[in-house]
């Protein structure tokens, strides 16, 4: 899953960048207004982590912008004016959550987790394929009752792919998902993670459409 | 508490009354005057008018002739206007001048009026008092008298005086009905605006419309409606206050909160060890923080600067480097030798307190290895003290806003809270003396404090 962090604290958006990590995020950060813009017209954001109070102005414009463009991608608020009024005004704007500061980051990715799933339309925390289960809470994968381990990116693909069953992604699709901005990506990493998930998985699991990308396949 | 209403009736009642009751004393004594002096004219008149009567010797012969020395059997009646209460008001006898009665009135007493000659007199007989004149005809041998009793004037006077009570105590009653009731509705504008304050919530502070209130209320209204307008600005100005206040605490607890749960939840040392990093400068800058919030918060509390006390300006400086010497990247800090030994005069911890954070500020905004100019000039009747950073300057569009509380422009620096220009300036404000500030042609900004010489100890001044 794809965040971006739009938060001008150095301190906090570094947190919650490398919180947001370990809870198997990936994500980027941003610290005003015009780089929010920039990063969100690049569209490959699964969520979006918005402070209200930004240096170069608020956070609801951001917002306000957003889904005026309609770009529904779900957005968590974090803020330090949590009045009623306030919350009231930013969930009316198209907020779909909000969390006053200071807040606890096991917190916020739950929430983000439960965003991504509500605009994906599944009730349903865990997601499932076949004899695979997948829990995005405990980033834990089991197939067939037994835990099966994977690395921090065969976790992320594997995830991409269970949360949208049928759907093709391309290779530049899945690269999105898996890296940050400033992170380097190996040509064939995504080959790479494929073969393992393959390997771990069994190999019918992962369907390549040659050309076009990949997806979740018959009964693994 | 008083109502106006009541105070105004009972002022405007009392000062009716006392008019009505000094105009009915003027009136009382003024009558009776008149009153006695058309009396006693009468007095006399009749007087005269018997004398005159009797003036013929041959009717006095033809009653004295008779029987003289005795006294006359029919007494000379004079005629009298018929009037219920005060006839026979007149009482007349006529005397020989050797004492014998020769003739009276009904109304008269046997004993004799007056024992004076001529002219007005007053003698109590039978403990009543009469106003007698007399008129002596010393051809006829005989004194005229004719009197009156003064119960019957004191009647008469009264009488008046009752009829001009009578019809004020009945109208004072009246008055005063008159009185509340125009005084309540004169009082009804005020009426209206207090009923409209008090129907106020406590906080709606929006204008009174001045609609047709009197003169004497609208300037009320204008300096009630301009309180209101300035008690507005102030409740906003703290909530923008508290509103900023919240997200600048809040903030930096949430990101030293969130680094403690990514060191807690790591197993990665270095992920550890750099969250544990961040974690202790997040902590000084919420001590900055914190600092400079008490700063402004102490500045805002004194309403003018503590008592003036001269200290060395280089000194100051130079201890406040050694202070911030801590924090600071590789940034040299000169400060220009004839600093050293100047002296001002104001409220040192104002002046440190402006100081410290230009030179805070300058240090924090300096790329590393940067110098740090303190300098001074003279500019007519001022001194400037100027601290020169070569740092990334202020963008001129923000200008205007960086005194402003909580204000954090582009090049904002990583420990900045926003607070620091608006201390020195609320500082300075407090001190007489001014901030002035401009990016410099070589780059840089230039923090000025800009105080009248008449602040620089005399002894110094030459070093200015």
């Amino acid at each position: 899953m794809r965040v971006l962090i739009v938060e001008d604290d150095d301190i906090l958006r570094d947190g919650l960048k490398v919180g947001l990590a370990l809870a198997g995020f990936t994500s980027d950060a941003v610290g005003t207004c015009d780089a929010a813009a920039t990063a969100l017209a690049a569209n490959g954001f699964d969520a979006v982590v918005l402070d209200l109070m930004l240096p170069d102005g608020s956070g609801l414009d951001i917002l306000r912008d957003l889904r005026a463009r309609q770009n529904d991608v779900p957005v968590l608020l974090l803020t330090a004016r949590d009045t009623v009024r306030d919350r009231v005004a930013g969930l009316d704007t198209g907020a779909d959550d909000y969390l006053g500061k200071p807040f606890d980051l096991d917190e916020v990715a739950a929430r983000l987790r439960a965003l991504a799933r509500r605009s994906s339309g599944r009730a349903s925390a865990g997601l499932e394929w076949s004899t695979l289960k997948l829990d995005p809470a405990r980033q834990s994968v089991e197939q067939a009752g037994k835990p099966v381990q994977l690395s921090r990116r065969e976790y992320s693909i594997l995830h991409t792919l269970m949360s949208h069953p049928g759907v093709i992604f391309s290779k530049a699709k899945l690269e999105d998902k898996l890296y940050g901005w400033q992170e380097e990506i190996e040509s064939n990493a995504v080959e790479v993670h494929i073969h393992h998930l393959r390997n771990k998985l069994g190999p019918g699991l992962i369907e390549t459409i040659r050309g076009i990308g990949y997806r979740l396949g018959g009964a693994g | 508490m008083q109502s106006l209403r009541t105070r105004l009736f009972a002022i405007l009642l009392i000062t009716t009354g006392l008019l009505w009751l000094s105009a009915t004393v003027w009136i009382f004594l003024s009558t009776r005057a008149e009153v006695e002096r058309v009396l006693d004219a009468r007095l006399m008149e009749a007087a005269r008018m018997v004398n005159s009567l009797i003036v013929s010797p041959d009717m006095m012969k033809e009653e004295g002739d008779g029987d003289t020395g005795r006294p006359a059997q029919s007494a000379i009646k004079i005629p009298l206007l018929e009037h219920p209460h005060y006839d026979r008001q007149l009482s007349c006898q006529i005397w020989s001048l050797d004492g014998t009665l020769i003739g009276k009135s009904d109304s008269a007493p046997d004993m004799t009026l007056a024992p004076h000659a001529t002219g007005f007199s007053e003698t109590v007989i039978n403990g009543e008092t009469w106003r007698v004149f007399a008129v002596e005809n010393a051809s006829l041998g005989v004194r005229v008298l004719v009197g009156d009793n003064l119960r019957i004037r004191d009647r008469l006077v009264n009488d008046l005086v009752k009829g001009l009570l009578l019809p004020a105590l009945l109208i004072i009653p009246l008055l005063a009905v008159l009185i509340w009731l125009s005084v309540g509705r004169g009082l009804a504008p005020l009426r209206k605006l207090a009923g409209d304050l008090a129907a106020r919530e406590a906080s709606d502070l929006h204008a009174i419309e001045d609609t047709g209130t009197t003169r004497e209320i609208s300037p009320v209204l204008k300096s009630l409606n301009g309180l209101f307008a300035r008690v507005a600005g102030a409740r906003e100005r703290e909530q923008n206050f508290i509103a900023f206040a919240a997200h600048e605490l809040r903030t930096p607890l949430a990101g030293l909160k969130t680094q403690a749960q990514v060191a807690l939840a790591s197993d990665d040392g270095e992920i550890r060890e750099k969250a544990l990093g961040q974690i202790v400068a997040g902590v000084d800058r919420t001590g900055k923080l914190v600092r400079q919030l008490l700063d402004i918060a102490s500045v805002e509390a004194s309403e003018s600067a503590r008592p003036a006390a001269g200290f060395d300006v280089g000194e100051t400086l130079a201890n406040l480097r050694t202070e911030l010497a801590g924090q600071a990247h590789r940034v040299d800090v000169v400060i220009n030798g004839p600093m050293f030994g100047l002296r001002i005069s104001m409220d040192p911890d104002l002046f440190r307190l402006a100081a410290r954070n230009l030179l805070e500020n300058a240090i924090n905004h300096s790329p590393s290895g940067a110098t740090v100019c303190c300098r001074t000039e003279r500019r007519d009747r001022h001194l400037v003290i100027a601290i020169d950073d070569e740092g990334p300057g202020i963008p001129e569009e923000e200008m205007p806003r960086v005194t402003e509380r909580f204000f954090r422009g582009r090049f904002k620096a990583a420990a900045g809270s926003g607070l620091g220009l608006s201390i020195v300036e609320r500082a300075l404000d407090r001190t007489g003396a001014e901030l002035e500030l401009c990016n410099r042609e070589s780059g840089g900004l230039s923090a000025r404090i800009v105080l009248p010489l008449a602040l620089v100890e005399a002894a110094t001044r030459a070093q200015v």
